[in-house]
């Protein structure tokens, strides 16, 4: 990523009366990649979009484009499209002029503008319904016709307002596919908003967590749900543990921490002192779960039991409630090799985690 | 026994509707110029209303300031509501409610108020100030109209023309007024029909240079119902009624 930003946010600030909407917000945004702003409802997405696509204009701060300020250009000046969340086709029109519109107002040429809307029809796979009104297509195809009605115009950065919300499950799953093809056949920027996290992890290039207005972290999935740099993006991405504890010893790079009594080594990526309280942040895929006859030495662990036990298929959910107090989330994948490992309700165990897995905060 | 009384409930709220109606048509094909009893059919009613020359002018002055005064309210109108609909200014609230405040108050004062303002200006009562006092008051129910269906629609769908690269003409051209159709279409006929048939608000404000059916009618049963009313009062009923088929099936085009 280091060339330079197509667009982007520097402090920007947005207040609706007294609500700040977004709250002094930095954002670069490259040239061809699927970003995601993601985060819980409120907290400013929708008008980070609006704000680029030009709906509104910021009361602070300065919105670049390839180099010069945007604050001033009209929304129809701007080489921005938007498809709307609640889609937005023009009820009156056919699907054919729906995504002619764009052109027509740029004025091109008839035939070209046939040859251009034909082209994006077959895009989102939706030739041969060009004479169609809007309430005649179904949720999937009415959400393919405001795809259309946006990539037509060859906007270099398009906004996509949680376009998939409105969807069935199955379907959402379709459309998440046909947006990365059409994203990887196009090369344009897509800025894509939805407060599904499990939609940004399978579907962005980089994500951006927000929260009230402002960005918690910005990077690429994986760092997102596997380096957490904050509660609110540990807790808002997946499923995690917690464990509170103190730090009670620092190595070169590593530090021990007492969690209950039982001392973990854990690294110290932040550098924290002696005697610092911290929390310990386990994603439930990562605990290692071992039943007490199998407990060799003194490897460190926390005892509890099996409280539930949940069959999903591929993998199994424990909830298992520690002798300490605290309940914990786990999944274990099924190992071909351990067939006989059964959990079952009740069972004595003990956990713990692989060396450098955890997170600490 | 249920359903027989509810289609004999239904049917004595049509007759009671309608009969007035029907036997103001019927004696406008009766053969006698008193009796109310039926003395035969004939069609010289209307061949009488036809050669009436001052009625005709009354009927035609009336077709006129109706089809003038409902479509220059329709286009403010319109406008107007777009503009309550679409752009914040300081007294958007209150300039609304006074819409309302013009609708609800009674003919008398408004006739009676534009009069006075006429006056205060100098306009001389005629074709002019008649007009004005139409469309001041056709003006607030085409607002009102226009502003239901607008305000119903998706504001998503105005950001979506923009982001297209309409400009805020060609948005309102293409987008917002096919959409509003059916209500501007619907506000004009309330408008035309609301014009049509005031008696109070031109009685003040037009002179004697400038007469309308009406007014004219009023002043003809004054002494005494005539036959002519009655065939004059039909064929009044018969546009009413192709106005009304007319805009059901514009509407009904519009929403398929
Ligand atoms: N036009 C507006 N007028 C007043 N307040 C607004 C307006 N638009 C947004 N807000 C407020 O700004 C905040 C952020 O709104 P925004 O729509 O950007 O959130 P969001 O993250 O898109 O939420 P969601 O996931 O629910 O769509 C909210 O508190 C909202 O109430
Ligand atoms: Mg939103």
């Amino acid at each position: 990523m280091e060339k330079d930003p197509i667009v982007r946010l520097r402090r920007v600030t947005k207040r609706f009366d007294d609500v700040v909407a977004v709250d002094s917000l930095d954002l670069d945004i490259y040239q061809g990649e699927f970003l995601t702003l993601l985060g819980p409802s409120g907290c400013g997405k929708t008008t980070v979009l609006r704000l680029i696509a030009g709906f509104e204009s910021p009361d602070k701060g300065d919105i670049v484009m390839n180099g010069t300020s945007l604050i001033g250009t009209a929304p129809n000046k701007r080489n921005v499209n938007t498809v709307f969340q609640s889609y937005a086709l023009f009820p009156h029109m056919s699907i054919f002029d729906n995504i002619a519109f764009g052109l027509k107002m740029k004025r091109f040429e008839k035939s070209v503008i046939t040859e251009k809307v034909t082209e994006a029809l077959s895009i989102v796979k939706l030739g041969g319904l060009e004479m169609r009104k809007p309430h005649q297509l179904s949720g999937g195809q009415q959400q393919r016709v405001a795809m259309a009605r946006a990539i037509v115009n060859k906007p270099q950065v398009l906004l996509l307002d949680e376009p998939l919300s409105a969807l069935d499950y199955r379907l959402r799953q379709e459309m998440e596919l046909e947006l990365k093809r059409i994203h990887r056949k196009l090369g344009i920027t897509f800025v894509f908003v939805t407060h599904d996290q499990e939609e940004a992890i399978s579907m962005s290039d980089r994500i951006a967590v927000m929260n009230e207005g402002r960005i918690e972290q910005i990077g690429t999935p994986s760092q997102i749900y596997e380096e957490p740099q904050n509660m609110f993006v540990a807790k808002f991405v997946g499923e995690i543990n917690v464990f509170e504890g103190r730090i009670v010893e620092i190595h070169n790079g590593s530090a021990v921490v007492d969690i209950h009594g039982r001392h973990f080594k854990v690294q110290n990526r932040k550098d924290f002192a002696n005697g610092r309280a911290v929390k310990v942040l386990l994603r439930p895929e990562d605990i290692m779960v071992t039943k007490d006859e199998e407990l060799q030495g003194t490897a460190p662990a926390l005892a509890g039991k099996i409280e539930e036990v949940i069959y999903k298929g591929k993998t199994v959910d424990l909830i298992i409630s520690l002798d300490a107090g605290e309940t914990v989330f786990v999944t274990q994948f099924f190992n071909e090799d351990q067939e006989d490992v059964v959990y079952r309700h009740g069972h004595r165990i003990h956990i713990n985690w692989p060396y450098g897995w955890e997170v600490v905060l | 026994m249920k359903q027989a009384f509810k289609y004999a409930y239904l049917a004595f709220i049509y007759l009671f509707l309608y009969i007035p109606i029907l036997v103001l048509v019927i004696y406008s094909f009766n053969d006698s110029r008193f009796s109310t009893n039926w003395q035969g059919f004939t069609f010289s009613w209307y061949a009488q209303l036809f050669e009436d020359g001052p009625l005709m002018e009354a009927f035609a002055n009336s077709l006129i300031i109706a089809f003038s005064s409902s479509t220059i309210a329709t286009i403010l109108g319109t406008l107007s509501a777009f503009a309550f609909y679409r752009y914040r200014f300081i007294g958007r609230k209150v300039t609304y409610s006074f819409i309302y405040v013009v609708m609800m108050s009674p003919d008398i004062v408004m006739g009676i108020s534009l009069l006075m303002f006429f006056i205060t200006v100098g306009l001389s009562t005629g074709a002019a100030t008649l007009l004005l006092a139409h469309i001041t008051f056709c003006l607030p129910f085409v607002v009102v109209t226009v502003y239901a269906r607008i305000s119903g629609f998706d504001r998503n769908i105005l950001d979506a023309a923009k982001d297209l690269g309409a400009t805020e003409r060609r948005m309102f051209r293409h987008v917002v007024l096919p959409m509003l159709m059916p209500a501007v279409i619907a506000g004009w006929l309330l408008s035309f029909t609301l014009s049509l048939d005031d008696v109070v608000v031109s009685f003040f404000t037009t002179g004697p240079s400038f007469e309308v059916l009406p007014l004219k009618i009023y002043s003809m049963v004054r002494l005494g119902i005539k036959p002519e009313i009655n065939a004059l009062s039909t064929v009044m009923f018969l546009m009413s009624l192709v106005t009304v088929t007319v805009s059901h099936l514009l509407i009904a085009k519009e929403n398929r």
